[in-house]
């Protein structure tokens, strides 16, 4: 058992740490959310530089070999930087399926591409039928011939209008809501049939809605077999998940450490409001929080790549259900002992809450995942 | 970064488990098993296997006859033991008095005590509580007063666990009235033999007598006694606290628990099929699993951290022992809800091991049944004792928080 970063990894979050104060402090970040992009290009070549978007791709096309522990490290500083670039839905989900499921001509074609920050990809895997159930596909996949047509809508996917590929899941065979029968498509942005309808989401990343009008596909589009994508773009969004658990215990420490020098300096009644009780024992609940959830996102890391699926799911959907109901305590405490300036735009503690807010609802809610992790207990 | 037992670890656990296989005695296993009482007797006489295996004290440096075992080791061996049904070591003697004693007594009490809680000759109980100091412990009044080679020690104390056992009573007694009342605070050892000591019970919510008063009427305590130095009690009595509290996470115990849960709850009915597929039931057992899977890595973080420092354990237990204390309730509360009415029988008869069932009930009233509904009443008390949950969010807010 070992509980500390290894000293690569310590070097690593200092390298960030260092960055986020330096070039990326609250005003910056206003400013990149002001943007058209909506995350700094600049940022991201910078992330490129320092090995960031290589970390978790293969040693041999180019990448570090890192490990979901490594992400742990990044993942936790983009959460207590609130750093807008799209990491998660590029270099965690993205290019992992790639790394793992796609022909190697496409891998090595591709992979270079994103540690170089050149090439952004986009997963699109949820339809708004099917809320946060992956296995949910109406989206169509015809083979004709060589190639394959793709008719259907994705929604909500996450970094959608800055990517260049989109990663599609369609279903090939069997109705609507079967595990078998789902594929997976590398769908290039301009591509005939293919609308890309962008928005603003609640903390300023963007996202997009998807509709596919008999896209046509050439037969090397499809990624991986035909029908058997599910269990890969479920391990992919378990990656995404621990690294959100680590995002989200980034912003609980964020959040605490404002909020506790909030009741440090603020003064009611001639006194600091952190001698009142009743605000002492707020914050002493809101630390246990974050140290039980930091806790719960070292079990999401540590088994997320482990070849036991039954114990990955119910590693993962513990830590997301866990974290999304400690991240609403903490995120609303926080703002609530903050008074009237936690729920001002101008005060960073608004911004965190809106995204640990945001981080519990993504790819499945406490509920939805504290119900995957207590039907586990049926089969244990 | 890592989740997993070395070879060597795993390789311990193995002797642990096949230890208990081997020694552990049935009737104890079982009364552990089925929630039945316990006694001295069992206790001492496990304690005594614990011994001869050269484990009777897991927790301790082995210069003093402990095992030397890392935070680890003790960890998986705690883990067993419950699993196992094995009975916790006195925790007054083991966990409480013994670290004290091995940091700040003379060496001729580490030499004449220390080898007699291994062998389990001495029993020790704690005389920390009165009745007007709870949670403001230091305004405790239990007076010592010199007199020649004597303490002559005049006082009550109460909430006293299984001191109608006990050999020995290490008490904390008012030495001084002068300044901070901190600071007129002493450590003393008292042989529960002395005249001029009285033991009374207090029966508890669930019916059982687990807790005493204890009165002092011009008891006789020589000089010799006192650990460390005269007024300086307080600060061996937080030294102690600290090390109780780290215990009180209970990680084996409350996994013990979780696992009894489930089985319950798969035997129980739940409105025409087991309670267990009651989706309502089951996510509250999946909750308070949820809890104690980061309590487990919480408490290794926490532990782990002190012992690569070497650190004396610190503020953080405190979160330990809220977090531990909470989780043991909840189980406790579930089982006893998992039984729906089957809660409501109060068999007292029925915490004897040798208890045969009883006709009114049998139909339909499980062994694992009785002790259940005066478990839940009873761990009331695990947010209360060693420091009430809001004692410890005292301590975080102030040593941790800086507030």
């Amino acid at each position: 058992m070992e509980f500390d970063y290894t000293e690569e990894q310590l070097a690593l979050q200092d390298t960030l740490q260092r960055f986020i104060s330096r070039d990326y402090d609250f005003d910056k970040r206003k400013s990149v959310l002001r943007s058209e992009a909506g995350f700094s290009a600049e940022a991201w070549k910078q992330y490129a530089e320092l090995g960031l978007l290589a970390l978790p791709l293969p040693e041999d096309l180019g990448g570090l070999g890192g490990n979901a522990v490594d992400i742990m490290v990044v993942m936790e500083q983009f959460g207590q930087g609130l750093l807008m670039e799209p990491y998660l839905s590029s270099v965690v989900l993205s290019a992992g399926l790639l790394a793992e499921s796609a022909a190697d001509a496409v891998k090595q074609k591709l992979l270079p591409q994103i540690a170089a920050g050149k090439t952004k990809v986009a997963l699109a895997c949820y339809e708004a039928a099917g809320r946060f159930d992956l296995a949910h596909v109406a989206c169509k996949a015809v083979q004709k011939g060589g190639s394959w047509q793709l008719s259907g809508r994705k929604s909500v996917v996450l970094d959608g209008p800055s990517a260049d590929y989109f990663l599609i899941s369609a279903r090939s065979s069997g109705a609507a809501t079967d595990a078998d029968g789902v594929s997976l498509f590398l769908v290039p942005k301009q591509t005939k049939g293919l609308t890309v309808t962008s928005y603003a989401t609640q903390t300023g990343a963007r996202a997009a809605d998807l509709l596919l009008e008999e896209v046509e596909l050439d037969a090397d589009a499809l990624i991986g077999t035909a029908g058997a994508a599910l269990p890969r773009i479920q391990r992919a969004i378990d990656r995404g998940v621990a690294a959100l658990c680590a995002e989200a215990v980034g912003v609980m420490d964020a959040l605490n450490k404002a909020t506790l020098e909030y009741l440090k300096t603020r003064k009611q009644f001639g006194v600091a409001i952190g001698t009142f009780q009743a605000l002492k024992h707020r914050m002493a609940d809101m630390l246990m929080a974050a140290e039980q959830s930091r806790s719960m996102a070292i079990i999401a890391a540590v088994h997320v790549d482990s070849g036991d699926a039954a114990e990955r799911s119910r590693s993962i959907a513990a830590a997301k259900a866990y974290i999304g109901q400690a991240g609403r305590l903490v995120g609303q405490q926080a703002v609530q002992l903050h008074g009237g300036m936690g729920v001002v735009d101008e005060h960073m503690v608004s911004h965190y809450f809106k995204r640990l807010t945001m981080i519990d609802i993504t790819f499945g809610d406490a509920d939805y995942h504290l119900g995957r992790f207590s039907d586990t207990l049926l089969t244990t | 970064m890592d989740l997993n037992f070395t070879p060597d670890e795993e390789k311990f656990r193995g002797e642990v488990r096949a230890f208990f296989k081997a020694k552990l005695p049935e009737d104890i296993r079982n009364k552990l098993e089925l929630g039945r009482r316990i006694s001295k007797d069992d206790m001492v006489k496990w304690q005594q296997l614990m011994y001869a295996k050269g484990w009777g004290a897991p927790g301790w440096p082995v210069e003093f006859g402990g095992t030397g075992w890392n935070i680890v080791q003790q960890h998986i061996f705690e883990e067993e033991r419950a699993e196992a049904n094995a009975p916790p070591q006195n925790p007054f003697s083991m966990k409480m008095l013994a670290p004290v004693m091995q940091a700040f007594g003379s060496p001729a009490q580490q030499q004449y005590f220390l080898p007699r809680i291994l062998t389990g000759e001495d029993w020790w109980c704690q005389g920390y509580s009165e009745p007007g100091s709870g949670s403001d412990l230091a305004s405790l009044r239990t007076a010592a007063v010199r007199q020649g080679d004597h303490y002559i020690v005049n006082g009550q104390k109460t909430w006293n666990t299984m001191g109608q056992y006990a050999d020995w009573i290490f008490c904390l007694v008012r030495t001084s009235t002068e300044g901070r009342q901190q600071q007129g605070i002493s450590f003393l050892l008292i042989d529960m033999k002395s005249p001029g000591i009285t033991v009374r019970p207090i029966i508890m919510l669930d019916g059982e007598h687990e807790i005493n008063d204890i009165f002092f009427d011009n008891v006789k305590v020589p000089l010799q006694n006192l650990i460390g130095e005269e007024n300086k009690g307080w600060t061996y009595a937080k030294f102690l606290l600290s090390h109780e509290r780290s215990g009180n996470a209970g990680i084996g115990a409350c996994k013990r628990a979780l696992k009894q849960l489930k089985d319950i709850a798969a035997k129980q009915p739940g409105n025409g099929k087991p309670l267990l597929e009651d989706v309502r039931f089951r996510d509250r057992i999946a909750q308070v699993e949820m809890e104690l899977m980061a309590l487990e890595i919480t408490n290794l973080r926490v532990l782990s951290g002190y012992a690569k420092d070497s650190k004396a354990l610190g503020p953080e237990v405190s979160m330990l022992k809220i977090k531990g204390s909470e989780i043991i309730q909840t189980l406790a509360e579930l089982k006893m809800h998992a039984l729906g009415h089957d809660a409501l029988p109060y068999v007292r008869e029925a915490l004897d091991i040798n208890w045969k069932g009883n006709a009114a009930l049998d139909s339909h009233y499980n062994a694992y049944a009785p002790p259940l509904s005066g478990q839940y009443f009873n761990y009331r008390k695990t947010t209360i004792y060693a420091g009430s949950t809001e004692i410890q969010k005292n301590i975080i807010s102030q040593m941790i928080l800086g507030l």
